[in-house]
C-alpha cells in the first residue's frame, strides 16, 4: 500500500531496521566467531569484527571436518540429498492423494481425506518407534533411503494441495474432458502447471523442513558416512573443553547456505505461491 | 455436421427431477436455442448432450450414432463455456491445439487448422498470448476457436455471452450466428436472454421446470405462445395478462375489469386469461381506463405503466411510438387481432376454431 504523501516513512524504516538487526545479529556473530582463535572464544572474548585472514578455517572444515567427523562437503551433500528427496517425495505423494480426493468420486472419499487430516495431529516423535521397526523390517537402517522414506508422507501438503485443486474451476476439467484428456493427462497438462507457484512455495518450505531434520537421522543411522550436517555439528561439539569452536561456527555458516540459496533462487515463485489467489 | 436426436431424456439428481421428458430432433446445420429462467434445466440438458452428465433415462443420438454411453471426447462435439474455461497457462495457440494434440494429429496439420480458425476469428496476432493478456471478447473468440478447430459434429454453447458487456454481446451474437451459418454445424445454444434466443435460433426450445413449454421458430413463439409462461417470457416489456370470461358463443371476452373485447374467430372455453402485448394496446374511447404510474421515454418509443382504474392489483404496460405528454389517466383499446387467449386454469393457449 502506498501512502498518498510521497515522503519516506522514517518510523516504519526504524522498525524494519531493528527487525533486520535482530534476525541478522546471531548470524553475524557466528560468522565473526568462525574466523577467530578458538581459545579467545572459550574465554568469552568474542570480537564482532571478523578476522578475514583466518578464512582458511572454511576450507579446512569443508575438506577435512574436525574432531574426527566426515568432511563438511560430504555432510552437506547428504543433507542436501535428504532434503531434496523429502521435499520431492512429499510433493509427489500429496499431489497424488489430493488429486484423488478432489477429482475422483470413490467410496469413502471423505473418510480417506479425514484419515489423512487426522495424522496432522501425530508428530514424528509419536510414531517414531513403529516407524523404526518398519524401517528395520525393510532392512533400511543405516541406508540413505532410510533417511528420507519415512518422512515423505505429509498431511499438511495434502491439505494445501486439496485447497489449491478445489479452486480450479470445474469448467477447466470439463473442457479437458471434451478435449479428450484422461486423468493422468489432465494432471500433467493442466493441474500441475496451474499449481506451479504453489508447488514451488511448498518445495521451499519442505526443503528447509528436510534440511533441519535431526531426530530421525540420529536414530536411523549410526554410520558416520550418512551423517547429515545437523548431526555433524552436534558431533563436533563433543566435549566442551576440547571443542574447536571456530570450526563449529564455520560449519554452521556453511550449513546455512544451501537453504538460503534455495529460498533466494525460488523466491519469485515462493511469494507468488503464498499470495496468489485468483488464477 | 450431423443431426441430433434426443429421445425420452430424463435426469434426476437424487429426488429432484431436473428434466422430465425431453424429445428433440435437430436437422443438419440447425441452431436450436434452449431458453428458460434459471433452474429450468437448460444447462443440464446441454451437459447431458455433452456427456458431462449421465441421463437417468433416454437416448442421445448424434448423426445416427447412439452416444448415450460414450465419453465427452468420443462424441465428436465441442463446447463453449460461459467463463470460457481457457487453460490459463497455455498460449492461445496451445489452447486451440490441445485437443488436436491429444487426438494425435501431426504438427503441420495442427498448425494449419489453428491458423485457419485464427484467421476466421481475427486472432492471428494473438496466438502467442496467454488468456490473462486478452480482453473478454478476445477470450470468447479463443473459446470459439477451440471449438472450431475440432471440426465437430455438434457445437454446444453454454451462455457464452453472459460475461461480456452489452455492446460486445450484440457484436459477438452476430458473429456467432454468421460463423455458425458459414460452418453449417448443428448447434445447441443455451441462454437466459430472450433477445439472444430470438435473434440466434432457427428454432427455440423454451423450458419450464424441466419440461418443454414450446418448441417452435422464434416468430411462432412470439406470435402464438403455447401458454402463459412462454407468453410472459418472450417479448419486452412482457405481455399484459387480463382475467375474463368467454362470452357471446366464444367470440368475445368479457374482462373482469369491465370492457367487452371482441375476438377474431370463435373459441371454446370458460374462464380465460387474455394476453395482449404492450404495443397492441391503442388509445381508444371505450376501453380500459388506466391510472398512470410511470412514463418511460425510450427515444423511439414510450412506455406507460399504469393500473386499471378501480382495480389496484392489475398493472398494465402500454407501448407508444414516439413521445407522450404527461398524463394522469389513459384509456386504451385491445387490438382484437393481437389478443391471445389462454385457459385460466391450465394457462394453455386456446386457438380459434374458424
Amino acid at each position: 500500500m502506498r501512502r498518498p504523501l510521497d515522503r519516506p516513512d522514517y518510523f516504519a524504516h526504524i522498525i524494519l531496521i531493528l527487525g533486520v538487526m535482530l534476525f541478522a545479529f546471531p548470524v553475524w556473530l557466528v560468522f565473526a566467531g568462525s574466523t577467530q582463535d578458538p581459545d579467545a572464544i572459550m574465554r568469552g572474548d568474542l570480537s564482532l569484527i571478523p578476522d578475514l585472514t583466518n578464512l582458511s578455517v572454511y576450507t579446512r572444515v569443508l575438506l577435512h571436518g574436525t574432531m574426527g567427523t566426515e568432511p563438511v562437503w560430504h555432510m552437506l551433500l547428504i543433507s542436501f540429498g535428504m532434503a531434496v528427496a523429502i521435499a520431492t517425495g512429499k510433493i509427489f505423494i500429496s499431489v497424488l492423494s489430493a488429486y484423488a480426493v478432489v477429482f475422483f468420486r470413490f467410496p469413502f472419499r471423505q473418510t480417506a481425506f479425514w484419515l489423512i487430516f487426522v495424522t496432522l495431529m501425530l508428530p514424528v516423535e509419536v510414531r517414531i518407534i513403529p516407524t523404526y521397526a518398519v524401517m528395520s523390517g525393510f532392512a533400511l537402517i543405516n541406508t540413505f533411503t532410510g533417511l528420507w522414506v519415512p518422512l515423505i508422507a505429509s498431511a499438511t501438503a495434502t491439505l494445501l494441495f486439496r485447497q489449491v485443486f478445489t479452486a480450479i474451476p470445474d469448467e477447466l476439467l470439463e473442457a479437458a474432458r471434451i478435449d479428450g484428456a484422461g486423468p493422468l493427462r489432465f494432471l500433467r497438462d493442466i493441474v500441475l502447471p496451474v499449481s506451479g507457484a504453489n508447488i514451488a512455495a511448498l518445495f521451499v518450505i519442505l526443503f528447509v523442513y528436510g534440511w533441519n531434520q535431526y531426530l530421525w537421522p540420529l536414530l536411523v543411522s549410526t554410520d558416520p558416512s550418512l551423517d547429515t550436517i545437523v548431526i555433524g555439528i552436534v558431533k563436533m561439539i563433543g566435549q566442551e573443553t576440547q571443542t574447536d569452536w571456530s570450526a563449529v561456527m564455520a560449519t554452521a555458516v556453511l550449513a546455512l547456505l544451501p537453504p538460503v540459496a534455495v529460498v533466494v533462487l525460488m523466491q519469485r515463485w515462493f511469494v507468488a505461491g503464498l499470495t496468489e489467489g485468483e488464477k | 455436421m450431423a443431426t441430433l436426436d434426443i429421445k425420452g431424456l430424463r435426469k434426476s439428481f437424487g429426488a429432484t427431477e431436473v428434466l422430465r421428458q425431453i424429445d428433440l430432433s435437430l436437422i443438419d446445420g440447425e441452431m436450436l436455442v434452449i431458453v428458460g429462467a434459471s433452474g429450468c434445466g437448460k444447462s443440464t440438458l446441454l451437459r447431458l448432450v455433452a456427456g458431462l452428465e449421465q441421463p437417468t433415462t433416454g437416448r442421445i443420438v448424434i448423426g445416427g450414432r447412439d452416444v448415450t454411453a460414450l465419453d465427452p471426447s468420443e462424441r465428436d462435439i465441442a463446447m463453449v463455456f460461459q467463463n470460457y474455461a481457457l487453460y490459463p497457462h497455455m498460449s492461445v495457440f496451445d489452447n486451440m491445439a490441445y485437443g488436436l494434440r491429444i487426438r494425435g494429429l501431426s504438427r503441420g496439420e495442427i498448425a494449419r487448422k489453428v491458423d485457419e480458425a485464427a484467421a476466421m476469428l481475427g486472432l492471428d496476432e494473438l496466438l502467442a498470448r496467454k488468456p490473462r493478456q486478452l480482453s473478454g471478447g478476445q477470450r470468447q473468440r479463443v473459446a470459439m476457436g477451440r471449438a472450431i478447430v475440432r471440426d465437430p459434429k455438434l457445437f454446444l454453447f453454454d451462455e457464452p455471452l453472459s460475461n461480456l458487456d452489452a455492446k460486445l454481446r450484440v457484436q459477438m451474437r452476430a458473429e456467432i450466428r454468421k460463423l455458425q451459418r458459414r460452418l453449417g454445424v448443428t448447434s445447441l445454444y443455451v441462454t437466459h436472454d430472450q433477445v439472444e434466443a430470438m435473434t440466434l435460433g432457427d428454432r427455440l426450445l423454451i423450458l419450464h421446470e424441466g419440461r418443454p413449454a414450446q418448441l417452435a421458430t422464434p416468430m411462432e413463439v412470439f406470435e402464438c405462445p403455447a401458454d402463459t409462461y412462454v407468453a410472459g417470457f418472450v417479448g419486452s416489456p412482457t405481455m399484459n395478462f387480463l382475467p375474463g370470461r368467454l362470452v357471446q358463443d366464444g367470440t368475445a371476452v368479457l374482462l373482469d375489469a369491465g370492457p367487452l373485447v371482441p375476438l377474431l374467430g370463435r373459441r371454446i372455453g370458460g374462464a380465460v386469461t387474455l394476453g395482449i402485448r404492450p404495443e397492441h394496446l391503442t388509445p381508444g374511447a371505450q376501453g380500459l381506463t388506466l391510472t398512470v404510474d410511470l412514463i418511460e421515454p425510450l427515444g423511439s418509443e414510450t412506455l406507460v405503466h399504469g393500473r386499471i382504474a378501480g382495480i389496484t392489483a392489475e398493472s398494465l404496460a402500454v407501448k407508444f411510438a414516439g413521445a407522450v405528454p404527461p398524463l394522469e389517466t389513459l384509456t386504451v383499446d385491445v387490438q382484437s387481432g393481437h389478443a391471445h387467449i389462454f385457459d385460466a386454469a391450465s394457462g394453455k393457449r386456446i386457438n380459434s376454431i374458424g
